[in-house]
């Protein structure tokens, strides 16, 4: 009888998500543009994989043991934070400037500011920025050399049709990751095919990176370097940490806007950014920049793109 | 404790302006790329800070109410413009590196909040001795500072290089973020101090002064800024 009537109060439907299941995966989606990472640039892209892998976690780690705080490294986000910095890293990034960037990651960017769900920009970017504006010849230099040959040497595609024009890039190459760059942020393919396994699992929605991506686009058709050539926008869209960018930290639920409407507005906040940055900043690139920025403006844009409840009347215009 | 002491002590360490009353965050954040410039701006504001200490304190009961805040900025502005010229004429390199923040010094907080909440209600010689002990407390919060963001940023103490070939300077902690990022630090570790003290039950007290520009709370020490908006005016003029 008992078991029948069984009494407590709601909720009586659980999902089966949790921080943890969603993190796992978050990193299964990653390792297809980890994994080309490792084959493009080299046993020393696994290991700088790992070792900012372990470097947030155990930051994580001791930052929760010195402040008497319950363990939260079994969220597993500190890992999906090393993993998407070190793809945010360019290979020839020495060691302990990659261990500099965990720490602040998720010691200052995170865990300070009341760790997960409280870090009011994306940890990995922030530490990506750190490391950009400390390191920046470190973080620029993206000369690959695999097994004592130059595998890559000079710049990045963008930078190329920054310097050169369109006509010094091969499109088919830029998809398929065969260019200098950071770790994962090389193979278009690679990252599509991770992007598509969280949209099937239902761990991100279209509404954030299409937002993200037509806003570009459109900025870039009309405002690029070579207006109104489809190829040129083409070539921009695989260039750089776009799609690594707007699939999978553009879209990270503690900093962006959870409402719907917010979320596209968050997208084309970044995509009108990342446009700027691109066309009229000091560099080539610019997306983790501006998704920084757009972080920052998430707070303000949920406040303003609150829906309305069913039922919840319109409040009527006062009457002077 | 002899008041004069006193005075000093509270400057340094109990109401340090830049890690506890977080007073001139400007010039701090601003000029201390290196432990040269903290060191510069820290003493000439020292300077200034004693001079119109004396002279606020002197001509205290002399200066009508209404018209305390002109008075005062007239008295500070004269001082500024004398150490200002003194330094172009014996400190060019100190000088053009400061650049704009020495005629900034008119405008500090420290200054006109001290001129407000010490130098005019009390003795001119403990305003000096006050005066004097909020100088070195700024001098050495912006001196810290500065020998930190130096060392990290650029590898060198006071201009003389202190790491080998080895190191790679972090260049952000020359830059504006890590002005922030070491007077964060700085000011999370001066609170831990305070805690600690709080703990042993030697308190640091609670500062009495306009902490961070929250002006509804000090009726003590600056009993006009809850009521006039002219000492919010002062912190918002210290850009």
């Amino acid at each position: 009888m008992s078991d029948l009537y069984h009494v407590s109060s709601s909720p009586h439907v659980r999902a089966k998500d949790s921080t943890s299941r969603i993190m796992a995966y978050v990193i299964a989606a990653l390792l297809p543009a980890s994994l080309f990472g490792i084959y493009n640039f080299g046993f020393k892209a696994l290991l700088l994989i790992l070792i900012t892998i372990a470097t947030c976690v155990a930051t994580e780690w001791i930052f929760d043991k010195i402040v008497h705080k319950k363990n939260t490294i079994g969220d597993l986000s500190a890992v999906v934070t090393g993993l998407l910095l070190a793809l945010n890293l360019p290979v020839s990034l020495p060691w302990w400037e990659a261990v500099i960037g965990g720490v602040f990651a998720i010691a200052i960017v995170k865990c300070l500011f009341g760790g997960l769900g409280q870090n009011f920009m994306n940890p990995a970017l922030g530490a990506r920025c750190f490391l950009l504006i400390a390191f920046a010849a470190d973080m620029t230099n993206f000369n690959v050399t695999k097994n004592g040959v130059d595998v890559y040497t000079g710049a990045t595609p963008l930078a190329l049709i920054r310097e050169n024009g369109l006509s010094a890039v091969n499109v088919r190459d830029m998809l398929v990751g065969n260019v200098a760059g950071t770790i994962g942020e090389t193979s278009v393919i690679a990252i599509l095919l991770g992007a598509i396994i969280l949209i099937l699992l239902g761990v991100i929605d279209l509404k954030i990176p299409g937002a993200y991506i037509i806003t570009f686009a459109l900025f870039m058709f009309f405002f690029g370097a070579s207006r109104f050539d489809f190829n040129y926008v083409v070539a921009q869209l695989c260039g750089g940490g776009l799609m690594l960018g707007a699939f999978f930290m553009a879209t990270d639920y503690v900093t962006s806007p959870i409402t719907p409407s917010g979320k596209i507005i968050f997208g084309i906040c970044c995509g009108l950014l990342t446009g700027i940055f691109r066309c009229f900043g000091a560099n080539a690139e610019g997306v983790s920049f501006s998704i920084i920025l757009s972080n920052i403006l998430v707070p303000l844009i949920e406040k303003y793109t609150v829906p309305r409840a069913f039922g919840q009347v319109k409040e009527a215009k006062k009457n002077e | 404790m002899n008041k004069y002491v006193e005075r000093l002590y509270n400057g340094i360490i109990k109401e340090n302006p830049t890690f506890v009353l977080m007073l001139g965050m400007c010039p701090t954040l601003a000029v201390t790329s290196s432990a040269i410039n903290g060191l510069g701006m820290g003493l000439s504001t020292t300077v200034v800070l004693i001079c119109s200490n004396l002279l606020i304190s002197l001509f205290r009961k002399i200066i009508p109410n209404g018209v305390r805040m002109p008075a005062y900025i007239v008295i500070v502005a004269s001082l500024v413009t004398v150490v200002q010229f003194l330094m172009q004429a014996y400190l060019p390199s100190l000088s053009a590196s400061l650049g704009v923040y020495i005629p900034l010094i008119v405008v500090n907080c420290i200054i006109l909040g001290r001129a407000e909440s010490y130098a005019s209600k009390n003795a001119p010689v403990e305003s000096i001795f006050d005066g004097l002990g909020m100088g070195l407390g700024f001098t050495i919060g912006l001196t810290i500072i500065g020998l930190i963001r130096e060392i990290l940023g650029a590898g060198t103490a006071f201009d003389v290089q202190i790491f080998g070939e080895w190191f790679t300077p972090i260049t952000i902690f020359i830059m504006a973020p890590g002005a922030f990022l070491v007077l964060a630090f700085l000011v999370a570790g001066m609170n831990i101090v305070r805690k600690k003290m709080d703990a042993k039950g030697t308190p640091l007290a609670e500062p009495a002064g306009c902490l961070a520009g929250d002006c509804a709370h000090c009726g003590a020490s600056c009993p006009s800024a809850g009521k006039k908006p002219e000492t919010n005016n002062t912190e918002g003029g210290d850009k």
